[in-house]
């Protein structure tokens, strides 16, 4: 009997070990192998030339629109016509969110539900139905907003094949749709909004790390998690800067975004090699900890990329780093309120709707730097100028 | 069966019986011949002690462990009850020094509490204790995801952060001792003393055969549960460190009952319980620990790390099965 137990509880431990690291991937079949020890190991799955090439001009090109509001200028708009969606205000406007589970997503939210606020008069009701990172669940939402009576519908996708269908059958109701952050297979939206991208991310942190650090130093990639689509275009575009630069990339590692594990990482490489010259990050949660980590062992911290969560910021300011901040600006979430009142006033928007992307360097980053506001507030908020600030992000 | 011949029983043949200390210290060395092979600093004392201290977290745990396994049950909640500890010490401290202390003795008594609600539904209610604490699990990461609108909030101070994150410094011969080192010392003494109390020994016979033990006059329910307790106070203070160590995350204590596990059947603990001491759980621990190093300087990836620790517990669940029928 003893032995019956610990067999069954051995074997529910390793189905639980499995739990645990499977997380969530958009397209798991994709995963790109990455080999620890040298070289940046082949090309992600997810790589699409054009598409690097497009983002990458993006990123040089002039924005159209009011140059002190980010969130509603468009790069390259090809505009269209909603004058068939026109409708009397107050509108009810109904928003299906992937999920709330990371501090992005918290701020990106408040962000939007203060632009509501600012939008109060010509707003009557803001429905907001979270799928809790589920695709099962944001399909049954959309499918129950559908029945709400509303005037315009947002949707952020949890994952893009999954949530097509849904978004399809939204557009069948003859409903406005707008889409935003993640995209849908489908042209049916009357807007797809999203900031520049991931390769545009990818390739400006990693640009800055491989000219700023020593020539032939030795590089660690910290990455998140394989096989997420937002992911694997910030380091396939590392990938290639990295390539181009001749960089000794002597490791890429995933965090699973815990800073213990970065911590141990990057510990793992300062005792295997002694020093490490340059860290770049395809996402900034453990930014901090990766910093830490050369702290603690007195080493001197070497060119970096975070993001612009405020915990970087200060750690940048105060241990005067080498620094660069790449962001996927969380003000993104103002334009999909935006969009929906133009697009019930009949007036142009564009599709697809391209958001600037700024990057924090040291030059501006006293202006991002706000050290009132708590360590996980992502400074590209574009919240300062809406109700409620800063007590609503605290 | 009295404690007393319990005692004579146990005292043969120490290191020689199943569950003893030899395969885990033989293993250990051979693992540190390995490492100095390719490493040779790696066991200067400044890299030594930055190993230990960050090594501390997980001895704890499988210290913590070691009192609920050789008892003949499970704590799976440990890496959950971490994570939830790191959340709340961070929304309750908020970054005010001030509350360091105050905050700390809500984690301790809060870990204890969640222990001994384990061991009460456990050993009142008659629920498997795999189901009981993978319920725990359950309840505390829902909770904490609830109570936190899902992501993290508040900070913690410096305070809080040194002792797992600082040393103390210029210490002759060894250079800097990290508190985690430190704090790790006085728990292994306090383990230690209590294992070679009657309740050690109490445990292991609870977890050897619990009828025999329940007709000699034990409280099986009481044994049991103050091991719970025990591993839920190992599991706050491991949170204390790891929180010190990296700061706030809803990844701190991610997989670490796996590692626990694993550590205290790598050192020689039985499965199903009745075997093995907490000395070897935590060399188990540290062995795991020296094995995922070796690893790193052998630049295997650390994405192998949860197929070793699948493959320590099959081996270990075989092994342990093919003595209790040869016993």
């Amino acid at each position: 009997m003893k032995r019956c137990l610990a067999a069954l509880g051995a074997v529910t431990l390793l189905t639980l070990a499995g739990c645990a690291t499977d997380q969530p991937v958009a397209n798991p079949s994709g995963a790109s192998s990455a080999p620890a020890g040298a070289g940046t190991g082949e090309q992600s799955a997810f790589f699409e030339q054009s598409a690097y090439d497009a983002e990458l001009a993006l990123l040089q090109a002039t924005p159209t629109g009011p140059a002190d509001r980010p969130w509603e200028q468009a790069l390259d708009p090809a505009m269209v016509d909603t004058a068939s969606f026109r409708k009397a205000g107050p509108h009810r406007i109904c928003f299906s969110n992937a999920a709330l589970n990371n501090p992005w997503r918290q701020v990106g939210f408040k962000t939007m539900q203060a632009e509501v606020a600012a939008q109060g008069d010509r707003i009557a009701e803001f429905v907001h139905v979270e799928a809790e990172g589920k695709d099962q669940k944001q399909i049954a939402d959309i499918n129950d907003l559908l029945g709400r009576d509303c005037d315009a519908l947002i949707v952020s996708p949890n994952t893009t094949a999954t949530l097509t269908p849904a978004v399809e059958a939204a557009c069948r109701t003859g409903l406005p749709v707008i889409v935003f952050d993640r995209g849908v297979d489908t042209d049916c939206p009357v807007t797809f909004i999203n900031p520049i991208g991931g390769y545009g991310f990818g390739h400006v942190g990693a640009e800055f790390v491989s000219q700023r650090m020593k020539p032939g130093g030795k590089l660690l990639a910290l990455r998140i998690l394989p096989g997420v689509d937002v992911l694997e275009t910030r380091w396939s575009a590392a990938k290639v800067a990295f390539d181009k630069a001749g960089v000794d990339v002597v490791g890429v590692e995933f965090t699973d975004g815990d800073p213990a594990k970065t911590k141990k990482i990057v510990d793992d490489y300062l005792q295997r090699y002694g020093t490490i010259d340059g860290v770049w990050m395809d996402a900034g949660a453990v930014a901090v900890a990766a910093v830490e980590a050369f702290q603690d062992a007195g080493k001197p911290v070497p060119p970096i990329n975070g993001e612009d969560q405020l915990d970087f910021l200060k750690v940048w300011k105060e241990a005067g780093l080498t620094a660069i901040a790449p962001t996927y600006p969380t003000y993104q979430w103002r334009t999909p309120i935006i969009a929906a009142l133009r697009i019930l006033d009949g007036a142009q928007v564009a599709d697809p709707w391209k958001l600037p992307q700024p990057t924090v360097t040291q030059e501006n980053l006293d202006r991002y730097l706000d050290p009132e506001m708590p360590p996980l507030h992502y400074a590209m908020c574009g919240c300062t100028d809406l109700p409620g600030y800063p007590q609503r992000w605290k | 069966m009295s404690t007393q011949t319990l005692r004579r029983q146990l005292r043969p043949a120490q290191w020689a019986r199943p569950g003893g200390l030899a395969p885990i210290l033989a293993i250990l060395v051979v693992l540190l011949v390995l490492i100095t092979a390719r490493q040779p600093d790696f066991l200067s004392p400044p890299s030594l002690m930055s190993f230990l201290g960050r090594s501390a977290p997980i001895i704890l745990l499988a210290a913590g462990q070691y009192f609920v396994i050789v008892c003949g049950e499970f704590d799976l909640s440990v890496g959950a009850l971490v994570t939830a500890q790191v959340v709340v010490a961070a929304r309750l401290i908020d970054s005010d020094p001030t509350r360091t202390w105050p905050v700390v003795l809500v984690l301790l008594v809060g870990g204890a509490l969640v222990g001994l609600v384990n061991g009460l539904v456990t050993t009142r209610l008659g629920v498997p204790s795999f189901v009981t604490t993978l319920g725990m699990f359950l309840v505390l990461v829902g909770a904490v995801y609830l109570w936190s609108d899902g992501a993290p909030k508040g900070g913690l101070t410096e305070e809080f952060r040194q002792y797992g994150r600082r040393a103390v410094e210029d210490v002759p011969l060894l250079g800097r001792i990290p508190y985690a080192v430190v704090i790790l010392v006085l728990v292994a003494t306090v383990a230690v003393l209590l294992t070679r109390a009657d309740f050690g020994r109490i445990l292991i016979a609870v977890g050897d055969n619990p009828r025999t033990a329940r007709l000699s006059g034990v409280r099986v329910w009481r044994t049991r549960t103050a091991a719970f307790v025990l591993s839920g106070l190992a599991a706050a203070i491991a949170a204390i460190l790891i929180g010190g160590y990296s700061g706030v995350s809803f990844q701190a204590g991610a997989g670490l009952e796996f590692g626990a596990i694993t550590a205290v059947v790598l050192g020689g603990v039985a499965l199903g319980g009745g075997r093995g001491s907490v000395v070897g759980a935590m060399l188990g621990a540290t062995t795991l620990e020296l094995l995922f190093a070796l690893m790193n300087f052998y630049g295997i990836s650390g994405a192998l790390r949860p197929a070793v620790q699948g493959v320590i517990i099959l081996v270990a669940v075989a092994v342990a099965a093919r003595r209790s029928t040869s016993r």
